[in-house]
């Protein structure tokens, strides 16, 4: 069995099918994206993956073992949006991280010292050591993502999760976020999962490319069916089908 | 240029900000003096100058059997009442609403029975109170907590609900129990919230307050309003009005001020 093995998921909301037979296996280690129309289901599959909500039928394994029915530490998560404490300092957002699974949700004396100094030290690699002791209200976007991301991965996860995480993002910063998601994830060989409407972000950076789309369609009534993963594109080595295509693009450029 | 965009400059502003105060002041003063006027003995609208040397005399001279000051002791007596209630309040209402919005199990139990509670006219259980707890401080105390509790776990409640799912979700992932994601997810961004809950309920509160003071009491500020109503001592009861109202004002400005201080990333959101 795989790290991760979906199999033959089903889902609906108040009868609609938005998922159906929906298989997946991931090895650990695999950077799989996840792309497909707006509403066929992509954040309700992550969803599935992290325990917030259980699906109508099918399984999830991770690491051979069934999920248990509510989040855990085993897969972190980055939203779009709301991903950050708004109440809590930059650098005591990363601390979070580890203060939550305190009994009270707090640390205290040394050992509280000893996380904000990792915490700081955190910071200072990602670039946001200037603003530890700001509010997340005072940064911007791609500042708020960047510390969205390192806030999951202080919690160690051994699967990430991203839900269009760099989508309100400007196109400079995207390629600074994508720059600091390949070194982290080559530092820490986790498993990531995530969805996105670019294409190209989908290639650049997954090892695999994953299709949501509707196989069965009824004209009369579009929402009868769900969606389920139409392709599964091997994107590793710069991606095969894009790079060509990008090569074709740079050739006619140079000629 | 729209009425809708245009804004004073700042000396405009702090003159149209003391224009309806000087209204009120500039019609009172008329109508004492006309009808002063008309009867010097005219005990309803007294002189602003009479006004002011009552307060000279509330504010320095001892009652004759205890020797106190009454506006202080009223003062004091009052706004121990409106703490101890307001205070209790603010402690079922964070608790209740945090337990409300945060688990669904308490949420079945007690969402539909606050609602209903939250409708008893809290002026109707005033006798109530009386016989069951006595007619001194306890039962001032139990109806301001009675009168403004019900609302707050209903605005706590909601607040709490209205948290991002995304950051409890987060926090799950991060390994937060129940307790933590009580504790140190929502508690810290509630209070605010709390705060300004209670700043609005403050006006019920002293509403339930003055009205219990007046019914049975031996001080505070109500109770003194009251019974002077008996000689007609407008000088007396306006001065404890304006007393009140400055009181009122104060604490909300305190409040509004120290929830700036210590939540300052609330502001930045709302
Ligand atoms: N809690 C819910 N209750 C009912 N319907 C829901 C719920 N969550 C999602 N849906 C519906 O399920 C469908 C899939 O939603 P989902 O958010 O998974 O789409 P998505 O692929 O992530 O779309 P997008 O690209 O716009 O984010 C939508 O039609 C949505 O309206
Ligand atoms: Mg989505």
């Amino acid at each position: 069995m795989s790290f991760v093995e979906v199999e033959n998921l089903f889902h609906a909301y108040g009868g609609r099918p938005i998922l159906e037979r929906v298989s997946l296996s991931a090895e650990e280690g695999e950077f799989v994206s996840i792309v497909g129309a707006s509403g066929c289901g992509k954040s309700t599959f992550l969803r599935l993956l992290l325990d917030q909500e259980r699906p109508e039928r099918g399984e999830i394994y991770v690491d051979g073992d069934p999920l248990q029915g509510e989040p855990s530490r085993s897969r972190g998560i980055v939203f779009q949006r709301y991903s950050v404490f708004p109440h809590l300092t930059v650098r005591d957002n990363i601390v979070a991280a580890e203060a939550l699974s305190r009994p009270l949700g707090r640390l205290f004396g040394n050992i509280r010292r000893a996380a904000r100094a990792r915490a700081d030290a955190t910071l200072e690699r990602i670039g946001l050591g200037h603003v530890a002791g700001q509010y997340p209200s005072a940064l911007s976007g791609g500042m708020q993502q960047r510390l969205a991301i390192a806030q999951a991965l202080a919690g160690k996860p051994r699967i990430l999760l991203l839900d269009e995480p760099f989508g309100a993002l400007d196109p400079g910063t995207r390629e600074q976020m994508h720059a600091f998601l390949q070194e982290l994830r080559a530092e820490t060989g986790m498993t990531v999962f995530m969805v996105t409407h670019d294409l190209p972000e989908a290639f650049k950076l997954g090892d695999r490319v994953i299709v949501f789309d509707k196989v069965r369609w009824d004209p009369h009534d579009p929402a009868a069916y769900g969606a389920t993963i139409t392709y599964d594109f091997d994107a590793r080595n710069g991606g095969i089908p894009y790079q060509l295509q990008k090569d074709e693009i740079h050739g006619l450029a140079e000629s | 240029m729209r009425w809708i965009n245009r804004n004073p400059g700042r000396l405009a502003s702090v003159v149209l900000a003391a224009l309806p105060f000087v209204l009120v002041a500039l019609v009172y003063s008329a109508g004492s003096a006309a009808r002063l006027a008309e009867n010097p003995q005219d005990r309803i609208l007294p002189a602003p100058s009479a006004l002011f040397e009552t307060t000279i005399r509330l504010l320095t001279e001892p009652d004759r059997r205890s020797g106190e000051i009454l506006f202080w002791s009223d003062t004091a007596s009052s706004l121990t009442l409106l703490a101890s209630g307001v205070g209790i309040a603010a402690l079922i209402g964070l608790s209740l609403g945090l337990a409300i919005g945060l688990v669904p199990m308490v949420r079945r139990t007690l969402q539909g029975f606050v609602a209903v509670v939250s409708m008893i006219p809290p002026l109707a259980v005033l006798p109530i109170l009386f016989i069951t707890l006595g007619v001194g401080d306890a039962a001032k105390v139990a109806l301001i907590a009675i009168g403004i509790t019900p609302f707050l776990i209903r605005d706590l409640s909601a607040r709490t609900l209205e948290l991002p799912q995304e950051q409890i979700v987060k926090a799950q992932t991060l390994g937060a129990s129940s307790l933590s994601i009580a504790l140190s997810v929502a508690l810290p961004q509630i209070m605010p919230r709390l705060i300004s809950a209670v700043r609005l309920s403050l006006g019920p509160a002293w509403l339930f307050l003055i009205a219990a003071e007046a019914v049975a009491s031996d001080s505070g500020l109500g109770y003194r309003v009251f019974l002077v109503r008996r000689f007609l001592a407008m000088d007396v009861i306006l001065n404890y009005v304006a007393w009140i109202t400055l009181l009122a004002f104060l604490i909300d400005w305190a409040l509004a001020r120290a929830s700036r201080y210590f939540y300052p990333w609330a502001e930045v959101r709302s």
